[in-house]
């Protein structure tokens, strides 16, 4: 028999090992968490998924459940405890979301030197996309008005390509650190940043990436606010916009599942599909950041046909096709079939190198047909 | 990304071998690198089941029940001592010894290779030999064990699946099997399939000059970048009569044809990809060509119509749908709309199955009993004398992609890698003289490139290591065109070179 525990008043079953928090997620009780990541450990960093258990504050993602142990995810002193650690991190940096620090303070002068920080006339590029922000909004909490905004020092990472970190609004949470170190295991961030103070030693105190950093951007997708963002998205469009188109990369082998972000059928950003097979959401660089090649002048717009003098002209496609058909069937008529062979593509669709084959063998009946599966 | 999962597995607590002559990133995950020399896989291989069955540590239960030819091994590696081996390998004796005992300390054991295996004159035997170590072990149809070849490109399986090969229709129906032939005849409609097996790249190449070849398709390949030696290789492009290229891009290939058919890139399509775990995914349309692109399927469909053939299908998932899975029975039970999330592995035979994992379950063969065949190491076509005392192996690097049509036209890819560079070691970069950045010649008996030197730890003494990205630099301006006698892979994982200060 599965052993049990009392969840908000309710009997509820759990798997030995589990923590209070997956007990809940698995019995559909939500208990909020910035800093947990699936497949990672837990680090207890954010403090807000703590819960009462037994008449005690613990933290839910790193206690592990016990069998008639008691727990209460939403008593008034608990409520108040979440809110008060969501105020603090709002509090921490440079939240200028409409939630930020907008209890007192002049909060015009506030956005104006975020915004100029940024080089930009909007609200953070998260907005809309992160989890501090749905957060403060569930439990209704502001910023607490920092005064400190002006002076205060955070690293930033603005250079690099692909990638923009800016610290200024880091939560502390470490799920970068966990996505870099554990997911990917690319161990590009160390991990005693929390030792630090980010008052005293700022640039010792948030988790900035060591130059072996692979770009992969497991960090940007790991990151709940708008610390780490994509340099290509960054401003470009808010989340809503976004129709979430799913696909599979056009790269390797391995075929991951990619989530196409599509805002006005122009792919904006690029994230692994949480839980796909096979990638379990895991991107490299080029399935996260390479796909605006589509995009490109250099496409080729229009069939073309070579000159006698070796320049192209452009063509239709009814004359294209008609010059290969002729040239093909002449070919055949003089030689055989055999005198035609065929490369397929071993990065276009199935469907399209069926389609190839088919043609091969069917209509021009040679099986000089072959792709470069052998290089 | 494959790589992350094998270092959660090693985070876990799971064991690493990497046998590789160069020290790569995965070696710092290992708990042991065997740096064998460059085209010594045999030998090793060889040696490392020398030990096995002379110390007793091979499977003798599966040896027994599930393969044959077994005495016929033993005779073959008998002469393949750790010293001869270790020998041909550039290895200490003990080092085989000592990895056979390790391999055979745990089970299952798990290979996966790549390109280093099969690019060689030798690579259908490399590819034999593993598969003799993984039987041996008892290795095999198992979860977590296994022979794995890690694919390349992201649809090199399905391109074989679906019959892109000289010798078979989709789903591996041979051409000359009259029965195969008379079941494609029935459902394409039309008669007379041709029953002789078709010619393969390099001799589709080599027919272009010899005029065996006359009109040449190549879609979406750069050949004249990918293939090795490109002075010979744009000599024959540029003999075809007729060629026709399909692409998205203008390439160095294209400057060589007749006519270029504009087509759809990745996100411009419906259909599937199958990766190298044999599962068909989804590809979705998320963007409108530009121009007149067209799919590259209504490019064959318009092209066959001409010539006086009307296909029915007229989407990606008609395609799929009705004929490819339909005619290939290892993909029957896979159809779109079971494979809306995630994808599904062939074997898939109808449409109640859930698709499979891994092949030879519990040492069932699909063709009866595991064959060993015994195989000898013979050395790379082409090795290091006193001319050009290097060798030159190639492979590729994390921010570009081939050639770099694609991720050289993204933003950002660029910034991360903006050339090739010559990878040579701390020694040789010492003895000749040679900076870290300083721009190096690197010649072979085809031809030179002028390319920065990178100097690392990550390669050997007396190895050249380089990429195929970029044109300038680009290892296939130096690589050897010679072959697998029954593959026809290039070996392009060794030539002999030297190496210039400027
Ligand atoms: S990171 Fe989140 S909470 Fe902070 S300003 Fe941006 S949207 Fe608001
Ligand atoms: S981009 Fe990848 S490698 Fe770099 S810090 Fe982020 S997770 Fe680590
Ligand atoms: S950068 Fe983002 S993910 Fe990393 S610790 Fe800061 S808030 Fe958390």
């Amino acid at each position: 028999m599965k052993p049990y525990f009392i969840l908000n008043g309710r009997n509820t079953p759990f798997e030995k090992g589990q923590s209070i928090l997956e007990a809940a997620e698995a019995n559909n009780v939500s208990i909020p968490s910035l800093c947990c990541l699936k497949g990672a450990s837990p680090t207890g960093n954010c403090g807000v998924c703590v819960v009462e258990m037994n008449g005690q504050e613990v933290l839910a993602c790193s206690t592990p459940v016990n069998t008639g142990v008691v727990v209460r995810t939403r008593t008034p002193a608990i409520l108040a405890l979440r809110q008060e650690r969501i105020k603090e991190l709002l509090d921490s940096g440079n939240h200028n979301c409409a939630i930020g620090s907008s209890d007192n303070g002049d909060w015009c002068d506030f956005q104006q030197t975020v915004q100029a920080s940024d080089g930009a006339s909007e609200l953070c590029p998260a907005w809309g996309d992160c989890r501090l922000q749905e957060l403060a909004y569930e439990y209704q909490v502001t910023g607490g008005g920092r005064q400190d905004y002006k002076v205060r020092q955070y690293p930033q990472k603005k250079d690099e390509p692909l990638i923009i970190r800016d610290y200024s609004r880091c939560i502390r949470c470490g799920r970068c650190v966990a996505a870099c170190n554990e997911i990917q295991v690319n161990l590009a961030i160390d991990t005693d940043f929390l030792d630090a103070d980010p008052l005293a030693n700022p640039d010792k105190a948030y988790p900035v990436a060591k130059d072996n950093c692979v770009y992969c951007g497991e960090c940007v997708q790991a990151c709940p606010v708008g610390a780490l963002v994509e340099k290509k998205a960054r401003y470009q469009y808010r989340p809503w916009k976004a129709e979430k188109i799913r696909t599979t990369c056009p790269y390797c082998g391995v075929g991951c599942q990619q989530t196409l972000h599509v805002v006005d059928g122009r792919i904006a950003k690029v994230t692994g599909v949480e839980d796909g097979a096979p990638n379990k959401g895991r991107l490299c660089v080029k399935g996260r950041f390479g796909y605006d090649f589509i995009y490109s002048e250099d496409r080729l717009k229009n069939p073309l046909i070579r000159n006698n003098d070796g320049t192209f002209r452009d063509a239709t496609w009814d004359e294209a096709l008609d010059l290969v058909a002729a040239k093909f069937q002449q070919i055949i008529d003089q030689h055989g079939p055999d005198a035609l062979a065929g490369v397929s593509c071993a990065r276009s669709i199935n469907e399209d190198s069926y389609q190839m084959m088919k043609f091969f063998r069917s209509v021009l009946k040679t099986n000089n047909i072959d792709h470069c599966a052998r290089t | 990304m494959a790589s992350t999962f094998l270092k959660n597995a090693v985070q876990k607590g799971a064991r690493l071998i990497v046998a590789d002559p160069r020290a790569h990133r995965l070696v710092d995950f290992a708990e042991l690198h065997v740096p064998l020399r460059v085209g010594s896989d045999i030998a090793f291989l060889n040696g490392l089941m020398h030990v096995l069955i002379k110390e007793e540590l091979y499977d003798k239960k599966f040896v027994q029940s599930c393969t044959m030819d077994f005495e016929k091994l033993k005779a073959q590696v008998a002469e393949y001592t750790p010293e001869m081996a270790g020998k041909i390998a550039g290895l200490a004796p003990e080092m085989i010894v000592d990895t056979a005992r390790r391999l055979a300390s745990v089970k299952p054991v798990m290979l996966c290779y790549t390109l280093g295996i099969t690019e060689h004159t030798c690579g259908k035997n490399n590819v034999m030999s593993v598969a003799n170590l993984q039987m041996l072990l008892g290795n095999m149809g198992m979860e977590c064990g296994g022979v794995n070849p890690l694919r390349g490109q992201n649809n090199v399986q399905g391109a074989c699946d679906m019959g892109a090969l000289p010798n078979v229709y989709c789903g591996y129906q041979a051409v000359t099997d009259p029965k195969a032939r008379e079941k494609f005849e029935k459902a394409w409609g039309v008669e007379n399939l041709p029953g002789n097996v078709g010619l393969m790249i390099p001799q589709m190449m080599d027919g272009l000059v010899d005029k065996k070849v006359r009109g040449f398709y190549i879609f979406g390949e750069n050949l004249a970048n990918t293939e090795p030696d490109i002075r010979k290789v744009e000599h024959e492009l540029a003999s075809a009569e007729f060629l026709v290229v399909q692409d998205i891009f203008q390439n160095e290939t294209t400057k060589f044809a007749h006519v270029i058919l504009p087509a759809c890139a990745w996100s411009e399509n419906n259909g599937t990809f199958t990766n190298s775990e044999r599962r068909v995914s989804r590809v979705r349309k998320a963007s409108e060509p530009p121009g007149e692109s067209r799919p590259n399927w209504w490019i064959f469909k318009q092209l066959a119509k001409r010539m006086g053939h009307d296909w029915a299908s007229n989407s990606g998932q008609e395609i799929w749908d009705n004929e490819v899975s339909v005619l290939s029975p290892n993909l029957f039970g896979i159809k779109f709309h079971r494979i809306e999330n995630d994808g599904l592995q062939w074997p898939c035979t109808d449409e109640c199955h859930p698709g499979t994992t891994f092949l030879h379950k519990e040492g069932n063969f699909s063709c009866g009993l595991g064959n060993f065949v015994a195989v000898e190491w013979t050395p790379p076509a082409e090795v290091a004398d006193e001319e050009y005392p290097l060798v030159l192996s190639t492979g590729r690097r994390l921010y570009h992609y081939h050639t770099r049509t694609q991720t050289g036209r993204c933003e950002g890819l660029n910034d991360l890698l903006g050339e090739e560079t010559a990878d040579i070691s701390l020694a040789d970069a010492e003895s000749m003289g040679i900076e870290d950045r300083e721009y190096i010649k690197v010649k072979s008996r085809r031809g030179e490139v002028n390319v920065r030197a990178r100097v690392t730890p990550e390669v050997p003494k007396g190895m050249v290591w380089m990429a195929f990205h970029f044109r300038e630099g680009n290892a296939n301006w130096l690589t050897n065109p010679a072959f697998d006698p029954v593959t026809l892979t290039a070996e392009y994982k060794a030539c002999a070179v030297r190496i210039e200060k400027q």
